[in-house]
């Protein structure tokens, strides 16, 4: 009874293998500051903090090592009334937001993913909840999907 | 949409798309009165002390010290002067403060130094609210408030004439309908008697507009009924036990201290439940052509309109104890996070503070205009009162999610009837919310590693944010799957010819034709 949950007949897009970089840059740095925060509280013999500042290291090194499977669970689908995205590993999560909800769309793009060419698409409903942002996608890919996806909100918006 | 412009034909003088400007009592009723007796208060205490600080002169009577300094003339220009200033303030704000309604949007523009500029699209309008506090009600005055999708306060309107607020409010309603003006007379009822007679039957009226409300609000709320379910709640409960057990034991261990701790949280629930009592008091809520209209307050009144469409969930829910007494409480959400501040502030999610089945019937008949009496009927029957069973349309736990919902498996589910989704939680407190898929703004699935064990899968539909859980775990996660894809088909077809939120277009275009 261990079946992942997924749904069937969906053609997932996948985001840009290259967010593997920006991501893995993001929790390099992250890592790095943990192990130098923990050697300086090792110096200073504050015992406590020194091993909960590397445990967080340590398992922040873990969680790195997931980067590439977790960058390859991102997923989206322009179906026909609604955007399906999908991501997460351990704690998946799968959501549609039909086009004529979406109150805006965002591109951002981070100093790393810039160097990298990508962008991160987030969509805005009424609902703070939500949270849809598709990371790692060329910045090509980015700027037509949102084209798109301002043009289907615009014929299909409905009122609050 | 042949020529709107020739379609002009008025409303009301408010609403005709001019300036207007507000009740030329809005200053004193403001906080003029308060300010003016709270500055005698202080010159009467402290009249003396001031001038033998100032002077070092002990004797008492300041007029007798201005005449025999000769400071008469003076002091005397010097107060005329400040009160001029005061007044001029006050007369300027009041010029500054002008309002307009257009077909599109209300607008307000205020402030003599900074200036504020506030326009609210009507077809965004998510509730009228008329209050009346105490003090202006005896003048005839009222405060008007629009809620605007998002923001916190939208537009607020303090004060205007009473009658005045009544007939802005509908015509308010009737643009943001989508209605054309044309479509609406001038029912202006024409005073009659004395000014006091006036001001008497306004007072003693609880609604004023005899054409727009039905008379008949839907649910009579009893006094007893009232003080029983604010007795009855799961806090209140609480509340004794921790009284019942606390006290004895702070007196025998003789430990006092342990009282700062309770008392500020106690008294913090006093006022809760006091603030709940009074904005309960003589509650009605009745259905309007423009809209639910619920009323409530005793001295200071509130009267809140809610047009149709702008219902984003409802949820029927009961607490712990009032089961023995079979009353329900319903709540909803709905895209302005407005406050009605003063006038008992009603955070206004509670629609019914508490009534039986048939009242619960009635106010979701109100609420959900658009759906068929029989899903409503079972909306009560099951959704409410089920123990669900295997017919009622549910999909409910599998026997294997035994471990996380002990009591409510049976009943935990949803269910997805015309243009709705029902969500059945909770056996000991047992609540059902209805999410209108038009309004719904994504579905999303969760599956954690404990759920990915067992099978099971989370299901949450994202609406604006409110105060009721639209979140349901521990279903099975085939189910799931299945249900997520209908629910969004249904959402996007709901979506699509859903027009309740422009409910006077349809009946325009009728006209049109005829």
């Amino acid at each position: 009874m261990s079946a992942r949950f997924d749904l069937p007949d969906i053609e997932w897009r996948r985001v840009s293998p290259k967010q593997v970089g920006v991501e893995l840059v993001g929790s390099a740095i992250w890592v790095l500051l943990c192990v130098a925060g923990a050697i300086v509280a090792l110096v200073f013999e504050i015992w406590p903090v020194a091993a909960v500042v590397g445990a967080v290291a340590v398992i922040s090194a873990i969680s790195a090592a997931l980067i590439p499977r977790r960058v390859r669970s991102y997923g989206y689908a322009m179906r026909d009334d609604d955007l399906l995205f999908r991501r997460g590993l351990l704690f998946q999560r799968f959501v549609a937001v039909p086009y004529g909800r979406m109150q805006l769309v965002d591109i951002n793009r981070g100093p790393i993913a810039r160097m990298l060419g990508l962008a991160d698409l987030k969509l805005v409903t009424a609902a703070a909840t939500t949270g849809v942002a598709i990371p790692g996608l060329t910045e090509a890919d980015a700027g037509e999907l949102r084209d798109r996806l301002v043009e289907l909100a615009e014929t299909r918006r409905v009122g609050l | 949409m042949t020529s709107a412009s020739a379609a002009r034909i008025d409303t009301s003088a408010l609403a005709d798309g001019e300036w207007h400007r507000l009740h030329p009592a809005t200053p004193l009723l403001r906080g003029g009165i308060a300010l003016v007796a709270i500055g005698g208060i202080i010159v009467a205490n402290l009249r003396d002390r001031i001038f033998e600080l100032l002077l070092h002169y002990e004797e008492s009577d300041p007029l007798d010290l201005l005449i025999d300094r000769g400071w008469l003339i003076p002091a005397l220009l010097i107060a005329l002067a400040v009160i001029a200033v005061v007044v001029a303030g006050f007369f300027l704000a009041w010029r500054m403060h002008r309002f307009r309604v257009t077909d599109e949007i209300v607008e307000v523009r205020s402030g003599i130094v900074f200036r504020t500029h506030r326009k609210a699209r009507l077809d965004r309008v998510q509730g009228v609210n008329i209050v009346r506090p105490f003090l202006p009600r005896l003048v005839g005055a009222a405060r008007l408030q629009i809620s605007v999708a998002g923001d916190a306060s939208g537009v607020t309107l303090d004060y205007l004439s009473s009658s005045a607020a009544d007939r802005l409010r509908r015509d308010v309603l009737t643009l943001a309908s989508g209605a054309r003006r044309e479509s609406v007379a001038d029912h202006e009822p024409s005073p009659q008697g004395s000014v006091l007679e006036q001001r008497m039957s306004e007072l003693l009226a609880p609604e004023l507009d005899p054409n727009e409300a039905e008379p008949e609000s839907v649910v009579h709320l009893s006094l007893g009924r009232l003080i029983g379910s604010m007795a009855l709640r799961d806090t209140t409960l609480i509340a004794a036990v921790v009284v019942a057990v606390g006290l004895p034991w702070i007196i025998v261990t003789d430990s006092w201290f342990a009282l700062v701790a309770v008392v500020p949280g106690f008294i913090g629930l006093v006022s809760y439940t006091a603030n709940r009592f009074l904005r309960s008091l003589r509650y009605s809520i009745a259905g309007t052509s423009n809209g639910i209209r619920i009323g409530f307050g005793l001295l200071s009144t509130t009267n809140e309109t809610l047009p149709p469409g702008r219902i984003h969930a409802v949820e029927v829910s009961q607490p712990l104890l009032w089961r023995t007494t079979g009353w329900w409480e319903v709540k909803i959400t709905r895209a302005s996070q407005s406050r009605v501040q003063s006038a008992g502030s009603q955070s206004n999610t509670t629609v019914l503070p508490v009534g039986d089945r048939g009242d619960v019937r009635r106010v979701l008949g109100l609420l959900l205009p658009s759906v068929s009496n029989a899903l409503l009927d079972e909306m009560v029957s099951d959704g409410m009162l089920g123990r669900g069973s295997s017919d009622d349309g549910y999909t409910t736990s599998p026997r294997s999610a035994r471990v996380l919902r002990p009591f409510s498996w049976r009943r935990n589910g949803l269910r997805l009837a015309d243009d709705l989704l029902f969500l059945r939680r909770g056996r000991i407190w047992r609540s059902v919310v209805a999410l209108p898929l038009a309004r719904m703004q994504s579905i999303s699935v969760g599956q954690g590693p404990l759920y990915r064990s067992m099978g099971l899968a989370e299901l949450h539909a994202q609406t604006v944010a409110g105060s009721i859980s639209t979140r349901i775990g521990a279903l099975a996660a085939d189910a799931v799957q299945r249900e997520f894809t209908a629910i969004a088909r249904a959402a996007e077809n709901a979506g699509g010819h859903d027009r309740s939120h422009r409910w006077g277009e349809a009946t325009s275009a009728v006209g049109e034709l005829s």
